[in-house]
């Protein structure tokens, strides 16, 4: 099994890099070179390992082969393994961008060498809680990667960042410690935390018992994946954030969360759905948060708004319990991440060349084409319009939930469809205003994506491509989807880990 | 395992107690708040681990020693506690630096929406806003055909 070893590389080489980039803290070029090359590295392992999950099941390495299973395990399945693609995919393209300017530009003297290693260590961390094979491992995944955006979120220390950032740190805290909470538990309970054996002693335990910890997880995932009623930390504290910060906590921290959340329903409690009560929390997420979208006159709290709102999409696939459900919502998972990183990036497009973000101060940039078209084309995707991969991931979910047949599930699907319209009413309205509105005759700048690194334009316009080939990956991709849900629900996972034990 | 009573409602008290002072708006009291409810949990981990025993070395008898993987845990915690505090240390010390106290202000642009809200207004992203100087000018007019 020499596929197994690569298991620990995505955790391991970036936090390598993290080292070295620390050390050139002086020479930023070479510090992106560094990044750079080790997150696409990451992307090319993770693709591998992508490949191999799928040919022959969880790939399954014991860390150190401690006898009778007392090290770390970490599990590659076919679930795990695409999402660690995905994101090294996203972070590859999105470390590129930072600049000096554009992290220090309201902070004097802001300490850009750290951006570098602290990104790094936070994709690691994404990458060892997608690969988790315990709830104890999952828990350090967490922390590693919410200590460093605890840091990148507040990078340069300004009054607003500092405010944004006090709002953030003390819910991920306390949400970690209900996870720690929820962890003593389980262990008390059970006598183990790997992800293999608690499904069989769980089972075991008293129906309340069960009930008490399934909710308390629920509740610590759900403050990460920022499902209602615990999303309103997200709207406070994403928008102030550096445009290339927020892009990838948009697009990869809440779907973390996400998949925790898959995890617990899939593997930990099979037998107990939840279904009514997630579903009416997913209709919920979906309408209030594209509510909360609509009222917004600056665009990064409006797309940060959006994402809650399809937050509820996933939650929907999930909380269906139903393998085609499962593979709508892991579909949904890839595309979101992509589509959300991307407008993020673009946003921050926006505001350099229009130099604001506030839907009353913008206007006229549609004398920049590329940069329009670099925004429409991903806003219509999130809205769902037919050809891209947002219409056929909504369309995949619709069509799990219209085989459910309760009147909540059909309710989810009108709620879907909903949202789904009022998303393509807010990002046109953003549209409309920032890209065709008059500026008024006193401001007589002339926009040009001249004032943007080439680079820049280069990599975003490479996003929104990727983005765009979802499309023609769909057919491929959701058979992908399909095979993993299957897997996830076969019990693939705990055969496959109890077979490695050393 | 009959779990130690002490223990538990100790845990829980912390917990509790730091509960309330998260709910704080200051930063210093929500670091207290913090520290107090991480120990707490800590101290259920404890509960957790079951009755005390002998020091879990290879080669003792299985029976006997105490179990080792909850202190392994605690012990993760608590260097996470550690370097937690420090951080809303730092954080406190730099809000203190910017504007005087550590306390945590409203978010700008929810104060706006609650505004225009409250005023019965619409959104800001539906009002047709003309620029304030909607001017005269020479070139004729553009403000009004733009759209």
């Amino acid at each position: 099994m020499d596929l197994a070893n690569l298991v620990p590389i995505p955790v391991l080489l970036p936090l390598l890099a993290a080292g070295i980039t620390l050390t050139l803290a002086r020479r930023p070029a070479l510090q992106r070179i560094v990044s750079g090359t080790t997150l696409g590295l990451v992307a090319v392992l993770a693709l591998i390992l992508c490949l191999g999950a799928d040919a022959q099941g969880p790939i399954v390495l014991w860390v150190g082969a401690w006898p009778e299973g007392l090290g770390i395990v970490l599990v590659a399945d076919r679930l795990s393994s695409l999402l660690v693609l995905v994101s090294s995919i996203v972070t590859a393209i999105v470390v590129i961008f930072p600049s000096r300017r554009d992290i220090a530009d309201s902070a004097d003297g802001a300490p850009v060498s750290v951006f570098h290693p602290t990104f790094l260590v936070l994709t690691a961390g994404v990458s060892h809680a997608f690969l988790a094979g315990d709830l104890f491992n999952l828990f350090v995944g967490f922390e590693m990667l919410l200590f460093s955006s605890y840091v990148l979120i507040m990078l340069g220390a300004t009054k607003e960042r500092v405010r944004a950032g006090s709002t953030y740190v003390t819910v991920s805290l306390l949400s970690s410690t209900l996870f720690l909470l929820a962890i003593a538990i389980v262990y008390a309970a059970t006598g183990t935390v790997s992800f293999a054996q608690l499904p069989e002693r769980l089972a075991a335990l008293d129906p309340g018992l069960q009930l008490v910890i399934q909710l308390l997880l629920l509740v610590v995932f759900g403050i990460k994946a920022a499902i209602f009623p615990l999303q309103s930390w997200l709207p406070d504290s994403y928008p102030t954030a550096p445009a290339s910060v927020t892009a990838v906590f948009a697009g990869l921290l809440t779907k973390v969360g996400v998949f925790a959340i898959i995890r617990l329903q899939t593997l930990l409690f099979p037998h107990s759905p939840l279904t009514e009560l997630l579903l009416a929390v997913a209709i919920l997420t979906l309408v209030l948060g594209i509510l909360g979208a609509l009222a917004q006159g600056e665009i990064k709290r409006l797309l940060s708004f959006t994402l809650v709102s399809h937050i509820g999409y996933m939650l929907l696939g999930v909380a269906l319990g139903t393998e085609a459900g499962l593979a709508g919502a892991i579909f949904y998972i890839v595309h979101h991440i992509l589509v959300q990183t991307a407008l993020f990036i673009v946003v921050g497009l926006i505001e350099r060349v229009g130099g604001s973000t506030s839907l009353a101060r913008l206007g006229g940039l549609a004398s920049v084409p590329l940069l329009a078209a670099l925004y429409l084309i991903p806003a219509l995707n999130l809205g769902g319009i037919p050809p891209f991969s947002g219409f056929l991931g909504k369309v995949a979910l619709m069509d799990a939930a219209l085989e459910v047949p309760t009147p909540l599930a059909v309710a989810a699907v009108v709620a879907g469809v909903a949202t789904s319209l009022l998303t393509l009413l807010a990002v046109v309205r953003v549209w409309q205003r920032a890209f065709w509105q008059d500026r008024g005759e006193d401001d007589d700048r002339v926009h040009s994506l001249r004032v943007l690194p080439r680079v820049w334009v280069f990599a975003s316009t490479a996003l929104v491509l990727i983005t765009v080939s979802l499309t023609a990956l769909a057919g491929p991709l959701t058979d992908y989807a399909q095979r993993a849900s299957v897997d996830i629900r076969g019990g693939a996972y705990q055969l496959a880990v109890e077979e490695a034990t050393p | 395992m009959t779990p130690t009573l002490i223990l538990a409602v100790a845990g829980g008290a912390l917990t509790a107690a730091g509960v309330y002072l998260l709910l704080e708006r200051s930063l210093m009291r929500i670091l207290a708040g913090l520290m107090l409810a991480s120990n707490g949990v800590n101290l259920l981990f404890l509960v957790a681990a079951g009755p005390a025993g002998l020091a879990p070395i290879v080669g003792q008898d299985p029976e006997q020693i105490a179990d080792p993987l909850p202190q392994a845990m605690v012990l993760t915690a608590i260097v996470i506690t550690l370097a937690a505090s420090a951080l809303l240390l730092a954080m406190s010390y730099r809000s203190f630096q910017l504007e005087g106290h550590d306390e945590v202000a409203d978010d700008v642009e929810d104060a706006i929406v609650r505004r225009r809200a409250e005023a019965d207004l619409s959104s800001e992203a539906y009002v047709e806003l003309t620029p304030e100087a909607q001017p005269d000018t020479e070139s004729g007019g553009r403000a009004g055909d733009a759209r």
